[in-house]
């Protein structure tokens, strides 16, 4: 048995930020009322997060995405596993619990100046972008999200049929010589 | 005869010396000149010649307003026409040629066309060349083509060898003018704690101050602005570009920024231009203000020149324009320049004032320097046509003894006008300031956003203050009220202080002498790019025009790549005059972005090449092209149109394919199928609106084909919907349906039915599709191991959860090729490892690949129809004998009550059928049936067309479907298809049943 690999395979590349594919991610897409998000947010044992927040706990992550959508963020492996239990948590109430974690591929953009790569794609105010949050923007021409994991590291969520796509946009921005020197 | 001089040039470092050519003679300057100071200090006073008339022009301005100096930049895949001389800055081994000349810029014989310039005056293309018709085509067109023109275009085949991108920036205050207005306007802002950004155009920071002296906080401008910058620079708060315009200002603070990052190190890899998106919440124009020329005759001989240019010039590169320098003026700032050069030791003819008197401290300054000034005076004419070799003056009416003055330059100032541009932009308004004979920025009328607040202010000379003291006072006010609207606070800190200074008012001269007759006004350029004088804007106030921007387009005045900078109040003003009426009734024409031309590379940005559009790509769709597969785009997917072998054609690779398939068995990427998950308590009943069958009543674990219709009855998308669980539906669509249809939903769930229990997610993208069909597909499937597959486990129209090679697989029985077939979805991330497991299984039954042509056209041969074929927008399913699709028991589903207007139930729609061609040939895409007679237009009446038609390897013959009038009611009757050859010939093609092969679906259900 082989494992699952994304779309653009342990690619990397090194300008003056680097940009590597982190690999599959779980994932996990729940539609419900605040009701069903908190018995979500419970079950994973997570602080449910507020509008355009992203809570965390060991290698957990619940993103709030819409009023009444959230994303659970997990191991590979874990979101079968964890979808199942989640729907179980949330028991009768009208929801929608859907593993989403081939849909999606998140790439990790690291260094001194990873912002500046972002502000070349992304129209969403950076500077005002701070751990615990993760902005649903566009990346160039396509839908994505990001979010700041510490200062210098990003991570950038898109669909998986356009990673080829968004790796060589975050490449080309982060080539040697583009800097912004903001 | 200009040259370089010594002791002046604050820009240039004369240690770095450049190489460059200019119509490929080499040529040198020094390292912080702009082409054009460079070209000036080589004595290369002509540049270009004119759009029409082909006059010899020289520089005329030092910065964006300048009309003339325009060449061709660069060369093969760097070549870029119509680069302004005064804002490129020199680089090493820059190329530049001269424009608009032919064959070369000191002989050019388009210059005869001065000798038939009354044939081409305003408007000329709407009269001289009007009749006869044939020489419009023949003659007049051919000639004015080769004639006029700018720059020579890059040849079509070239690529831009350069890289762009994109930059978004948010800031509170952005600050457009790095000038002492916008500096000081800046360090206003950033005191009352607001984020602020400075866009300065040009490479250094001060604008005009440096070079028109005058004291701040103490301090030359010089030290004063070095000590600003210095400042701001130490604020994390401020964000300072310099090389970086302000294009444009557009709604809701959004600005745009023309980053020039790499143009004087072309291939160094960085990006050549970059395109600043900036939200701002408060705009400050700091933009300076331009020098207006003065139409006299002969004011566009090489020499003639704007007397701040002048001093530019000497000033910033060291560079004088002339050996003796003649002013010309109506105001007081052009005695600066008077005063630069006697000081700078180059010699001063005069000073032509139109002022009966001057009595302002430069006009005593000049006199006690020893300089001529003569008042109430005018030029009359120019001496020189290459280049000024004099001027004859008289009093300002023109009467009174013509005196002859030697000089090699000619300064000349009509005064100022503030630079309204990026105020205008947005909405700003403008009044006349009569008094200074300028449209100022209206206060009362600004651009406002969404709250109905100003968000642009202006600061400086853009406001209309033509002195240091002023200026510097309104831009400090300016930054501060940015600073407080932006919600900082509004500093306590003074202002910076400049003396006072008392100044002469101008007065306003719209032509020189002010009595001139035909012949001379004929001579006096308002536009010099576009070659428009004062007689044709007078002419065409004769004609009748009024209206300004009429005016403009009829006469072009303005319409040239310089947008009018220096030409638009002085024609608005001849305007006005011949109208008879006050220039505020004339007004000015339309200020739109951008504010000088930007390049197209920065506005594409990033997108082009393998990013001009983002590709989707299926798990497998390396392994596609491993295969050598001929792509077809759906959407922004590619997908696998056919997998042609070495020396085999595409058609041949389609036949292949259809035939191992119907064979053997095939496998298909269907990855793309949009997959939307419904549910909730309501969707069922969400189900039986959006289909147009009952979809509430399929059985958990069966497929069933659908149809969705919009509301206006047409058939919009199809696919099989799978029935997963009590309260959950998986809706498969199109692959170019998939977001459409998510779309369509969320729109009905959100907006009309709030409060139905429904959820949907669309999860095209986490599955990896594979279809293996075929008669030997089950033993594929087997092969792989896993889950039961049998019939009995798996019959037709139902699906299956398990497990194949190891792989978590959701199993489909359903079929469109009419063969015995499986959809294998795998998570998507898993896709290539099925794909590669389903190609192992199937090797000893040969498994082929198909592609999206094969499936077209095994479906047509099962008389499956194709959204987006036999469905066009205007086609409803009755059209297409799909009645068994379309449930009679439900009271409603969206698209009913539309197919039942009267229009749709006509039974003289055309309608599906399959159509036979007698000689077994295939029809042409998108033929039409003919019937008899003609219609109102005289053409063949039309009883139907083709809507899908294929050569079928299968019957070995051509399979059509088809909509007819009457079609089903036709059966056997033979019909004509006009082939599209333009012969007239016909196909004769026999009316017959949808399906051509296993009218009983057998194959599919084993």
């Amino acid at each position: 048995m082989s494992d699952p690999v994304t779309a653009t395979r342990n690619a990397r590349f090194e300008g003056f930020a680097t940009v590597t594919d982190t690999g599959p991610r779980g994932m996990i897409s729940i539609r419900g009322d605040a009701k069903v998000c908190a018995a979500a947010a419970k079950t994973l044992g997570l602080a449910l997060p507020g509008p355009r927040a992203i809570t965390a706990k060991g290698d957990l992550q619940l993103a709030w995405m819409s009023p009444d959508e959230l994303l659970v963020i997990c191991d590979y492996d874990r979101a079968p596993e964890l979808a199942e239990k989640l729907e179980k948590a949330v028991g009768e109430n009208h929801s929608l619990v859907a593993v989403v974690s081939d849909a999606r591929m998140v790439f990790r953009v690291e260094g001194d100046r990873a912002d500046e790569v972002l502000r070349k794609l992304v129209p969403a105010d950076l500077d005002a972008l701070a751990p615990g949050e993760m902005r649903r923007t566009r990346i160039a021409q396509v839908a994505g999200a990001l979010w700041m994991v510490e200062t210098g590291c990003y991570e950038v969520m898109c669909f998986r049929s356009v990673g080829v796509y968004v790796f060589d946009l975050l490449a080309n921005a982060a080539q040697h010589g583009a800097e912004l020197s903001l | 005869m200009s040259h370089r001089i010594d002791d002046a040039g604050r820009l240039i470092d004369r240690t770095r010396r450049l190489r460059f050519s200019f119509d490929g003679r080499p040529m040198t300057g020094y390292a912080g000149d702009t082409l054009a100071s460079a070209l000036l200090a080589g004595g290369q006073m002509m540049v270009g010649r004119s759009f029409k008339y082909h006059r010899p022009r020289g520089v005329v301005a030092s910065g964006v307003e300048e009309p003339n100096a325009l060449v061709n930049l660069g060369s093969g895949s760097r070549l870029e026409p119509n680069q302004r001389a005064t804002t490129t800055a020199l680089f090493d081994r820059l190329e530049a040629r001269s424009q608009n000349v032919w064959p070369s810029l000191a002989f050019d014989i388009g210059a005869v066309n001065q000798l038939i310039a009354r044939f081409l005056p305003a408007g000329f293309y709407y009269k001289t060349f009007m009749f006869p018709r044939v020489a419009w085509e023949k003659l007049f067109e051919p000639f004015i083509r080769q004639s006029a023109g700018l720059g020579r275009a890059p040849d079509p085949e070239d690529r831009d060898a350069d890289r762009y991108e994109y930059t978004y920036h948010h800031t509170d205050v952005l600050v457009i003018g790095g000038g002492v207005a916008g500096l000081a306007a800046a360090r206003a802002a950033a005191a009352g704690g607001a984020k602020v950004m400075v866009l300065e155009q040009e490479r250094h920071w001060g604008g005009r101050a440096p070079v028109d002296g005058g004291e701040i906080d103490g301090l030359d401008p010089d030290a004063w602005v070095k000590a600003a910058v210095d400042e701001l620079e130490a604020n994390d708060n401020v964000t300072l570009r310099s090389a970086t315009m302000g294009a444009g200002v557009y709604d809701h603070g959004y600005v745009l920024g023309y980053e020039r990052v790499a143009d004087e190190t072309p291939g160094d890899g960085r990006p050549r231009h970059r395109l600043w998106r900036i939200r701002a919440r408060q705009v400050v124009t700091a933009t300076g203000a331009l020098e207006r020329p003065l139409s006299f005759p002969g004011n566009d001989v090489p020499g003639v020149m704007l007397a701040a240019a002048v001093r530019d010039y000497a000033v910033n590169y060291g560079v004088a324009v002339g050996r003796r320098a003649l002013i010309v003026t109506n105001n007081d700032d052009a005695y600066r320049t008077a005063l630069t050069l006697s000081k700078l030791g180059l010699e001063v003819a005069g000073i032509i004032d139109a002022r009966p008197a001057a009595t302002g401290a430069l006009a005593e300054a000049a006199r006690a320097a020893g300089l001529r000034v003569m008042t109430g005076k005018a030029i009359t004419g120019v001496k020189g046509r290459r280049a000024v070799t004099g001027a004859t003056i008289a009093n300002l009416d023109g009467e009174g003894g013509e005196e002859a003055l030697t000089c090699d330059i000619i300064a000349m100032s009509g005064g100022w006008s503030p630079v309204v541009h990026l105020w205008s932009h947005c909405g700003g308004k403008l009044s006349w300031d009569a008094a200074a004979a300028m449209f100022r920025p209206d206060p009362a009328r600004p651009p406002r956003g969404a709250d109905g607040a100003a968000f642009v202010h202006t600061a400086g000379a853009a406001t209309g203050h033509m002195s240091l003291s002023e200026g510097l006072a309104d831009a400090h006010a300016a930054g501060k009220a940015a600073a407080k609207a932006a919600g900082a606070k509004a500093t306590r800190k003074a202002a910076p202080k400049a003396p006072e200074e008392a100044q002469q008012p101008l007065q306003p001269v719209w032509i020189m002498p002010t009595n001139a007759g035909p012949a001379k006004r004929a001579k006096m350029w308002l536009d010099y790019q576009n070659d428009v004088k004062v007689s044709d804007v007078q002419l065409a106030a004769q004609e009748g025009y009024q209206s300004v921007e009429h005016t403009k387009r009829y006469t072009t005045l303005g319409m040239a790549t310089d947008q009018g900078k220096l030409s638009n109040i002085n024609g608005l003003a001849v305007l006005s005059d011949a109208l008879g009426q006050p220039i505020p009734q004339t007004g000015t024409t339309t200020f739109r972005p951008p504010y000088t031309p930007i390049s197209m590379g920065a506005i594409a940005g990033e997108a082009r090449g393998p990013l001009f559009q983002p590709l989707r790509r299926t798990p497998m769709h390396d392994m596609h092209e491993a295969r050598g597969v001929q792509w077809e785009p759906v959407g922004h997917w590619r997908r696998g149109y056919a997998y042609p072998k070495s020396g085999e054609s595409v058609d041949e690779a389609v036949n292949r394919e259809i035939l191992a398939t119907r064979a053997r068995v095939g496998m298909l990427d269907a990855s793309t199928l949009g997959k939307i998950l419904v549910k909730g308590p309501d969707a069922g009943r969400f189900m039986d609106m959006l289909y147009t069958n009952m979809m509430s009543s399929l059985p958990i674990g069966k497929c069933r084909y659908g149809l969705m219709c919009s509301e206006n009855g047409f058939l919009s998308d199809d696919g099989v919907v799978v029935r997963l669980s009590e309260d959950s539906w998986l809706c498969h669509t199109t692959t170019g349906g998939a977001d459409r249809i998510h779309g369509h939903m969320e729109d009905w769930l959100q907006c009309e039915w709030w409060d139905w229990k429904v959820y949907t997610a669309n999860l095209t993208e986490q599955y990896a599709q594979i279809a293996v069909a075929g008669p030997k597909a089950r033993e594929v499937l087997e092969a792989l191991g896993g889950m039961d597959v049998s019939k009995e486990a798996m019959p037709f129209m139902t699906y299956a959860d398990g497990v194949l090679a190891d792989i978590p697989a959701r199993v489909f029985r359903i079929s469109f090729t009419g063969e015995l077939s499986f959809e294998i979805a795998v998570p998507a991330h898993r896709g290539s490892e099925m794909w590669a497991a389903v190609a192992k299984a199937g090797a000893p039954h040969d498994i082929t690949p198909y592609g999206t042509e094969a499936m077209h056209i095994m479906r047509a041969e099962k008389g499956f129809i194709m959204i987006g074929d036999e469905t066009d927008g205007t086609v409803i399913p009755q059209d297409l004998g799909l009645h068994w699709a379309i449930s009679k028991k439900k009271d409603d589903y969206l698209g009913k009550r539309a197919q039942e207007r009267s229009h749709m139930v006509d039974p003289d729609r055309w309608r599906l059928v399959g159509l036979r061609t007698l000689d077994g040939s295939v029809i042409p895409d998108g033929a039409y049936a003919v019937g008899e007679g003609l219609n109102a237009n005289g053409q063949r009446n039309t009883i139907g067309r083709v809507t899908s038609t294929y050569y079928s390897p299968t019957l070995a013959k051509g399979i059509a479907m088809g909509l007819v009038r009457h079609g089903p009611e036709r059966m056997g009757e033979v019909i004509d298809f006009a082939t599209l050859d333009g012969t007239g010939t016909v196909i004769k093609a026999e009316i017959c049943g949808t399906c051509f092969y296993d009218h009983e679906g057998a194959k599919a259900d084993v």
